[in-house]
């Protein structure tokens, strides 16, 4: 019975850290970003405002029963993959459901998230939405593919697919993976800002372009839904980088400072450069990741 | 405790601190003053300091900013991009043409006051206003919101009626529906 407790507070405190820190990191991208351009910038707890206020508007109309439940949707499969995350290496509150799942299970349930938000775009009829869900679909056939080759050389070279397995093979040998199989790493990291979609894969949601693409249509609490799903989501893929490549972290502190410094990497890459096009996106993934990617592969196998 | 008007709970006052801190833009630059909102945004003036960021759609923005002039032809346009916007919304003026026509007072194909078409929260005096004017423009509007006085939104719900006949009396072929929000 009071494992069951544990289990329950466990999922609360993690959600809960996962929504603070990705807000955090949220806030303090747009600083530094602000800061990149010469500017003030706002406070770093601009995005816990943004929410906040989205969350008191009085008014939210809907198109459709899909498009009520994207939102919900988002956030629910942005909660239910932290679960099977593990935050930390061992610790009483955030071992949640960290031995069910395998990395395989792991790749299905990241992307239902963003089915869930094509579905509800689809049904508020926008052009920008429809757009904008085809050239997400589009770019994620980019990333997707050195991004699960990096992943299925790690599978292929320790033979295992249990994140928490890989997470006691860097522990046992001392190394993290990011150096014992390192073009794996190079593969990942180059493919992760398509999955964080910061400039120039904004090719999404662009403001100027799109009038920021499937969202287009969502106001008020729906929106203020999806940023939170957003941030939550954000938490899971640095930690689930932080876990297969850097060797988990042991504490909340090394934790943080582990993801903040993967995080920066797609940050600053987005405050200095324009957007492509999808197909310049595409190109990009397909070029050197993929390239990093097969080299990992035959390094694993060879 | 006695009911007292001027009096917010605490509840409003934490919803009306976020409101005033996160506003999110929607520009309507059909006029000439479009072009003094690049240096209010970027880094000169850098408006997003006070947490004032352009919105892409009206469904997501708070503040519809009418920069300057608006022809009859794209009042339409205007009504239906304020009536998409979920309430709170607030609605800034920006230049003389929006309050008394400025120097289109008497031309045939725009309006004069847009007062009697959307409710306004706070004018911007000039023409055109600098940077300096519309961020100062923001504050005010921030400070209104604070107070819970910025309720254009809630006027334009009670005075529907009085709106959409000023409206039409402008807009010959309406061809809107009629409740569309």
């Amino acid at each position: 019975m009071e494992d069951i407790g544990y289990k329950i507070f466990g999922a609360i405190l993690t959600t809960i850290l996962a929504f603070a820190v990705g807000m955090l990191y949220g806030g303090l991208s747009r600083k530094i970003i602000a800061r990149i351009q010469n500017r003030v910038g706002p406070p770093v707890y601009q995005n816990f405002l943004d929410v906040f206020k989205l969350l008191s508007k009085k008014s939210a109309i809907n198109h459709g029963i899909m498009q009520h439940f994207a939102p919900l949707w988002m956030i629910a499969m942005s909660i239910s993959t932290l679960m099977f995350i593990p935050v930390l290496k061992d610790g009483l509150f955030f071992t949640n459901l960290n031995f069910s799942g395998d990395i395989v299970f792991l790749l299905y349930i990241m992307v239902f998230g963003s089915l869930g938000m094509a579905l509800g775009a689809g049904q508020t009829g926008n052009p920008n939405s429809a757009i904008g869900v085809s050239r997400g679909l589009t770019q994620m056939v980019g990333f997707e593919i050195p991004w699960i080759m990096a992943l299925v050389a790690l599978m292929i070279q320790y033979k295992t697919t249990s994140l928490t397995g890989l997470l006691d093979i860097q522990s046992e040998s001392g190394t993290w993976m990011m150096f014992s199989s390192p073009f794996a790493f190079i593969a990942a990291i180059l493919a992760m800002p398509g999955m964080f979609r910061y400039s120039p894969f904004d090719i999404v949601g662009a403001p100027a372009e799109l009038a920021s693409g499937p969202i287009s249509e969502f106001g008020g609490k729906y929106l203020s839904l999806m940023m939170t799903s957003g941030s939550i989501f954000a938490f899971v893929k640095l930690t689930l980088y932080v876990d297969i490549f850097l060797g988990g972290a042991s504490n909340l502190i090394e934790l943080v400072i582990k993801t903040f410094i993967l995080y920066l990497f797609p940050v600053l890459w987005g405050a200095v450069s324009p957007r492509f096009r999808t197909e310049q996106a595409v190109k990009y993934f397909w070029g050197w990741p993929l390239f990093f990617g097969v080299l990992a592969l035959l390094y694993a196998s060879f | 405790m006695a009911y007292d008007k001027d009096s917010q709970s605490i509840v409003d006052y934490i919803q009306n601190f976020a409101r005033k801190h996160s506003l999110f833009v929607l520009a309507y630059g059909t006029g000439c003053g479009a072009i003094e909102i690049p240096p209010t945004m970027t880094s000169r003036y850098d408006a997003e300091r006070f947490g004032i960021r352009g919105a892409a759609t009206p469904r997501q923005a708070d503040v519809l900013l009418i920069t300057g002039y608006l022809a009859t032809k794209s009042l339409k346009r205007v009504i239906r991009t304020y009536e998409q916007m979920q309430n709170p919304k607030y609605v800034i003026a920006f230049g003389s043409c929006t309050i008394n026509g400025g120097m289109y007072w008497d031309s045939y194909n725009t309006i004069n006051m847009l007062d009697k078409y959307i409710p306004v929260d706070v004018y911007i005096n000039g023409c055109m206003p600098r940077p300096e004017a519309v961020i100062s423009g923001f504050v005010k509007l921030q400070g209104e919101i604070q107070a819970g006085r910025a309720e254009g939104w809630k006027r334009y719900q009670d005075n529907l009626d009085e709106y959409r006949a000023n409206q039409k009396k402008i807009i010959k072929n309406w061809t809107m529906p009629d409740y569309n929000w």
